[in-house]
């Protein structure tokens, strides 16, 4: 099998919310390893475009989707494939961090490796250090790992999120505006991380800042009222913008 | 109150001591009362009340909750309450008229020829008793313990559930995330209804044959609680001991009450104050 360089490619994807139209014929691909950011004011469909990639906007009630997420060459979509398999391929990382307040540190994230039937402790033991290193927390709390992840600041819970979804060994790591209910150090840190992180995965991030999607990624996607308006390597879109309104946007004339 | 109930048990009290607890005689003629058989109808009762209650008002919440459509939910919901509302003294006939003939005719010969090896299963089979008891008072607790717990999982915060299954959980495991989230909850809510059964009269007193001995032969047995004889003896007393005996019940019941509720208050606080510093809007 030839595989493509793109890691998802998007075909003519359209969604809905009841009789809401919110994402027409979206197509894109997007390549390995890469960090793409999707911008754009708010109610646009960037949090429902990445929803679609690993399947979770079919979860909100009244919700429909059509076209086809291709994933390694295979549509996440067709009827013989398991979401909760997409889903552990393709981890996500919310807009509020939300760590199982009740489980300790550890078990947050062995909590993924265990619903897919890895009991050894030692195995959990070497994937928790791995997934919290990754997260840049394991010094943070290699000595607190009993400890509930309740206790931890909004920062580290954010890290803990990331970790978590780390521990499954996803291939692609979305984020919904990771940063947003984060103080700056907190968010440059996690910026920081994602760069990191492209070394290994492809990360897919909503933002509706602007520096942000220009600091971090290599990739940018500007949607508007459900269109995909412009797409293509960040330096470009935001020196050279092809389009009237990505060039309004970016010069703060929309928001 | 305390203090009123404190008083009307002076006479016991000072007669009995402790004794009162662990006596298991009841004898209004002579005058020796000890209420240990009617402290043990009572917890046991009540426990075996709870045993089976339990698994079936969670699954009436979790499909309330979360597998039906709200419309209909809704509608089930109205109507579960609606059992809550009935009174004790009702659910005491339908156990007699309904319940009774039903376990004794159908229940407990299957029961007890399947069973019968077990020493709790064996003996006469009268229709009232212990288990009848407990599975009467079971069916007054399902409406309240679940829509309690229905409660407790619709509060469960949403982004609890999308971490559980953005993370490949399956339905169930995601279940399993929101009982572990609201388990000190639901333990309120049993406590709650462990409180309710502890303290049934008249529909207890109506079903559970009243006999006044320190363990019954066998489930099927007669027993007797402190609620019941409350219920039952408390007009017809005019011996002052005896009426004294029946308000030192009332007093024990009042403390084991009690210290359900206290334990349900602590379990509910600490569960706050856990869940506290996360989920903050």
């Amino acid at each position: 099998m030839i595989m493509s360089a793109y890691k998802i490619e998007v075909e003519n994807l359209n969604a809905w919310y009841d009789y809401k139209h919110v994402l027409i014929d979206i197509n894109m691909k997007i390549k390995e390893r890469t960090v793409t950011a999707i911008m754009g004011p708010s109610g646009c469909g960037k949090t429902t475009l990445i929803r679609c990639l690993n399947r979770m906007h079919e979860l909100v009630p009244k919700a429909k989707v059509s076209g086809k997420v291709i994933f390694n060459n295979l549509n996440i979509y067709d009827n013989n494939v398991d979401p909760t398999w997409i889903r552990r391929k393709i981890g996500m990382v919310f807009q509020k961090p939300n760590p199982f307040p009740m489980m300790s540190i550890y078990d947050n994230v062995a909590f993924g490796p265990k619903i897919h039937g890895i009991k050894k402790r030692s195995i959990l033991d070497k994937i928790v250090k791995q997934s919290l290193e990754m997260a840049g927390l394991w010094e943070e709390v290699k000595d607190d790992l009993q400890k509930p992840a309740s206790a931890l600041s909004g920062g580290q819970q954010q890290r803990l999120c990331i970790a978590r979804a780390l521990a499954l060994e996803p291939e692609v790591i979305l984020m919904d505006e990771p940063t947003s209910h984060l103080d700056p150090i907190s968010a440059t840190k996690i910026e920081m991380l994602i760069r990191k992180l492209a070394e290994n995965y492809t990360v897919v991030i909503v933002t509706h800042n602007m520096q942000q999607a220009a600091r971090i990624s290599d990739y940018v996607a500007f949607l508007y009222m459900g269109r995909l308006v412009e797409y293509g390597p960040t330096k470009e879109v935001f020196e050279r913008p092809k389009n009237e309104l990505t060039e309004r946007y970016i010069t703060g004339k929309i928001s | 109150m305390f203090y009123e109930l404190y008083l009307g048990s002076w006479l016991s009290i000072n007669k009995f001591g402790l004794g009162f607890i662990i006596g298991s005689v009841w004898d209004p003629v002579k005058g020796i009362f000890g209420a240990l058989p009617l402290i043990l109808g009572t917890l046991f009762t009540s426990a075996i009340a709870i045993l089976i209650s339990f698994p079936i008002s969670l699954g009436i919440a979790l499909a309330l909750s979360e597998y039906m459509p709200k419309q209909l939910s809704n509608l089930f919901f109205f109507f579960v309450e609606l059992l809550a509302a009935i009174p004790s003294v009702i659910y005491g006939l339908w156990g007699i008229y309904v319940l009774i003939p039903f376990l004794r005719e159908v229940i407990y010969p299957f029961i007890q020829s399947n069973f019968g090896f077990i020493p709790l299963f064996s003996g006469p089979i009268y229709g009232g008793g212990f288990l009848t008891t407990s599975i009467l008072l079971a069916i007054m607790l399902i409406p309240i313990m679940s829509t309690i717990m229905r409660e407790i999982f619709i509060l469960v915060p949403s982004a609890l559930k999308e971490a559980a299954i953005s993370l490949g959980a399956t339905k169930w495991e995601v279940i399993s995330v929101m009982i572990s989230y609201a388990r000190l909850g639901i333990i309120g809510a049993i406590m709650l209804g462990l409180g309710r059964a502890i303290g049934e009269a008249m529909a207890v007193s109506m079903v559970i044959g009243n006999k006044f001995q320190l363990f019954p032969s066998s489930l099927f047995d007669a027993w007797y609680t402190m609620a019941a004889i409350l219920a039952n003896e408390f007009i017809e007393a005019i011996n002052p001991l005896h009426i004294s005996a029946l308000i030192n019940v009332g007093l024990l019941l009042l403390v084991i009450n009690l210290i359900v509720s206290i334990i349900a208050k602590i379990i509910v606080r600490y569960h706050l104050r856990i869940i506290g510093g996360i989920m903050r809007e």
